[in-house]
């Protein structure tokens, strides 16, 4: 029996359509896997069937009957539990206040100790233990999904969404998740499980549907298919484009990384033991799939997060634990994720942002005064040799279209003669004009001797790029090799935590 | 010894009388921020108070009837408030000095006609020679600790001040319940308001809120955002307050007079800021909250 089944469901952001006409059932007691790379609308798709977001157009059906769900309240109504990557939860807040939070039934007076009984009925039936009275912010990650999923079950969820439930977890952790969650399905309840770890979905799940730029590329049965299957259907195979790198040979090394250890935001290493090397006029392209420690790398690297050891050498000199502004002295650039947050300062002019990492140092400042006619020129000689438009050194930085933020942080950054360049998710969202010209500039930057360690997301942009490829796996190299008739699905695989065949 | 005892007494009497508006309002403005909605409004929504409640008990003879419209004026300013900062999702600080200004502003031309009018109705003392508002205060300190501490109700507003993304996940209301903590707020400084030209000064003064409003946001901080602390902070002040009676003969005026301000500082730079420590402020102060936006 059909537990639910969305119809066609569409939603757009900004005209951009993060889900474009997608269809899915799940069945009673069924753990269906939602697959796909980042940005391919899986998250999207579980916050409208979680009443976060209304869709465009298409139907939900529960239990064969149409719902409406407007709200998270009606989705809780409908026996609908959303256990989010980034959990709901109040850091302040004990452990029970949190289980209370909202909670239909309960007692006006001490709804904690109310909480707290019924905490332990879940601990007893599926093993899900979380003390009461602890605050949140002192429970592992482990721990704190525990007390989502508690939440979920306590408002009589039936069917269990979970947005990457292993993204933060330790692998005893996961295992043990993924023991609650057989429990769970046994008693006839559903989980969508999504992930783009194409290992977990052949452990776990039943049927697996997988999504690609907002829609359906694909569904299976678990038992029926493979996991090179699902890579394809994942990426789409495209023919690979011929690399268009002039063969060239490496100069002198120019980044030395050695036993690199560096923690994440959640205070569990998010690079474990890292070494590797770029050379001067190499690519090293970094692929794999996002939150696996490739952006605490490039922070440590570009000193903007504070190793927990190891070593960093920039051409001979130890720079592990220096700040920006040292590591920028030794030839270090960096084309940040996220650029509008991180590569440039929306609210400042065009030529305030040209000169961000040098507006100390002359002939930007004199004496501690900005010269604006200098900045201004600056700017201007970006403008024309990078084509920013639109063409004025006084525009806001925030109103330029993605394509030519990137332009300008390209211009700022790869000015001069940088060492190490540092590109994260470099083509990220643009168009192909853009992406081209971004590509081309990181190769020329190449052709002049600088060392460029690519973190990249799209296979196609490493390969095509890369002197040398490595695959990041949980904070860790899986593998290193030379980028000569490279079989893209085994790469694939790789990313996906999958053993090469 | 009776005359020195008689001035103690007298000096308690008038620390409590000075401590009750500011306990008041402090009681509002921590449930109003507990929810996440800061209101630099108080001072204004205290002076707007001061005057409608004179001029309601004027006019009735009525100091309950005053203490309502007190009550009411203040409610109705926080409106303004809620409404711009909740619903319009306006910055909070900017829209709370407006509101001062308002407030302040209004309450002038209004209790233009008031100046120099005595009060001629008073509240009748209940116990040991107090007055009522004084204990109802007290009363609501008990009960806004019990409700945000010990209830549903508390639950649901701390955590719309703290993470009002998971509240929403959670099915709660969010704006409204910050519109209905604002409105409290507002009520409570209005009371404040009323107090001073009821009781405390039974009279129109311009300008006889003194900056209270402004000592009781400093208190909202020192209080760690919980009514009991603000009943120590409110009689700490309240005493400071009066000792600018009691020094009068010892000490320059001027010095005196400052004396409630620089204590508000000292009183903030010792309560410090943890970002999880017990008086932490709500980590969704003043954070406008957009449903759905990515």
């Amino acid at each position: 029996m059909k537990h639910l089944e969305l119809r066609g469901i569409r939603k757009e952001f900004g005209g951009v359509p993060a889900n474009d006409g997608i269809d899915l059932s799940v069945r009673s007691g069924e753990i269906a896997a939602l697959l796909g790379e980042n940005g391919a609308g899986k998250t999207t798709l579980m916050n409208i069937l979680y009443g976060l977001y209304r869709p465009d157009a298409g139907e939900i059906l529960v239990d064969g009957r149409p719902a409406a769900i407007r709200s998270p309240k009606d989705a809780i109504r409908l026996g609908i539990g959303m256990v989010h990557q980034h959990f709901l939860l109040i850091g302040r807040h004990t452990a029970a206040e949190n289980v209370a939070l909202g909670l239909e039934g309960v007692p006006f007076v001490r709804p904690e100790r109310w909480a707290a009984r019924r905490m332990e009925e879940f601990a007893a039936r599926y093993g899900l233990r979380v003390r009461p009275e602890a605050p949140v912010w002192l429970l592992s990650a482990g721990q704190q999904q525990r007390l989502e999923l508690i939440k979920a079950l306590i408002r009589g969820a039936r069917l269990l969404i979970l947005d990457e439930p292993t993204s933060v977890l330790t692998d005893a952790e996961a295992d043990e998740l993924f023991a609650v969650l057989r429990r769970m399905t046994a008693e006839g309840m559903s989980v969508i499980f999504i992930t783009h770890k194409l290992e977990e979905v052949m452990r776990l799940s039943h049927a697996i549907t997988v999504l690609r730029r907002g829609r359906v590329a694909g569904t299976a049965s678990t038992a029926e298919t493979t996991p090179e299957a699902l890579a394809s259907l994942m990426t789409g195979l495209e023919p690979v484009a011929p690399a268009a790198r002039a063969q060239r040979a490496p100069g002198p090394e120019v980044l030395r990384v050695e036993g690199l250890t560096v923690a994440g935001d959640m205070g569990v290493p998010a690079v474990s033991e890292l070494a590797f090397s770029v050379r001067s006029g190499e690519v090293l392209g970094v692929a794999g799939v996002s939150g696996n420690g490739q952006s605490e790398l490039a922070e440590a690297l570009t000193g903007l997060r504070r190793p927990e050891r190891g070593s960093i050498r920039i051409s001979g000199t130890e720079a592990a634990g220096r700040d920006c502004r040292a590591l920028r002295a030794l030839g270090v650039r960096h084309v940040p994720e996220e650029r509008p947050r991180f590569g440039v300062v929306g609210d400042m002019s065009v030529a305030e942002n040209a000169v961000l990492t040098r507006y100390h140092e002359p002939p930007f400042c004199r004496r501690g005064m900005l010269d604006a006619a200098e900045m201004r020129r600056r700017a201007e000689s970006l403008i024309a040799c990078y084509g920013i438009r639109p063409p004025s050194p006084e525009a806001r930085a925030g109103t330029l279209s993605g394509g030519n933020i990137q332009k300008l942080i390209l211009g700022r950054e790869a000015d001069g003669k940088p060492a190490l360049i540092v590109a994260v998710h470099p083509t990220y969202g643009l168009d192909v004009g853009a992406t081209e010209f971004v590509r081309e500039r990181l190769l020329e930057k190449r052709a002049e001797g600088a060392a460029v360690l690519l973190i990249s997301e799209d296979l196609e942009e490493v390969l095509r790029l890369s002197d040398r490829v490595a695959v990041m796996f949980e904070g860790r190299f899986l593998d290193v090799r030379e980028n000569r008739g490279l079989d893209r699905r085994e790469l694939m695989l790789l990313m996906g935590g999958g053993q090469p065949a | 010894m009776n005359a020195s005892f008689g001035l103690g007494a007298e000096t308690l009497s008038r620390s409590l009388a000075a401590a009750t508006p500011l306990l008041l309002g402090t009681l509002g403005e921590i449930t109003a921020e507990r929810s996440g909605v800061l209101n630099l409004g108080v001072e204004g929504m205290m002076a707007a108070g001061a005057v409608a409640g004179f001029s309601a008990a004027h006019a009735t003879g009525s100091p309950w009837i005053g203490l309502a419209a007190a009550i009411g004026a203040g409610a109705a300013l926080a409106l303004v408030h809620a409404f711009f900062s909740v619903t319009l999702k306006a910055n909070q600080i900017v829209c709370g000095i407006a509101l001062t200004m308002l407030g302040l502003g209004i309450s002038g031309v209004w209790g233009r006609a008031f100046v120099g009018t005595p009060l001629a109705c008073r509240f009748q003392a209940v116990l040991w020679s107090r007055d009522p508002v004084f204990y109802l205060a007290v009363v609501l300190t008990a009960a806004l600790s019990w409700l945000l501490f010990r209830t549903r109700w508390g639950v649901a507003v701390r955590s719309v001040g703290e993470n009002p993304l998971a509240a929403d996940a959670a099915g709660l209301p969010v704006d409204r319940i910050r519109i209905l903590c604002t409105a409290f707020g507002g009520a409570m400084a209005g009371m404040a308001g009323g107090y001073l030209s009821l009781v405390y000064i039974p009279s129109w003064i311009e300008g006889m809120t003194a900056g209270r409003g402004w000592i009781v946001i400093g208190l909202t901080i020192f209080a760690g955002w919980k009514p009991w602390k603000a009943f120590a902070g409110a009689l700490l002040f309240g005493g400071i307050d009066v000792s600018q009676y009691l020094f009068q003969d010892h000490c320059s005026p001027n010095f005196l007079k400052m004396l409630p301000y620089a204590a508000t500082l000292l009183a903030l730079l010792a309560s410090g800021r943890s970002l999880h420590g017990a008086s932490a402020p709500p980590a969704a102060l003043a954070v406008p909250y957009r449903k759905g936006e990515r």
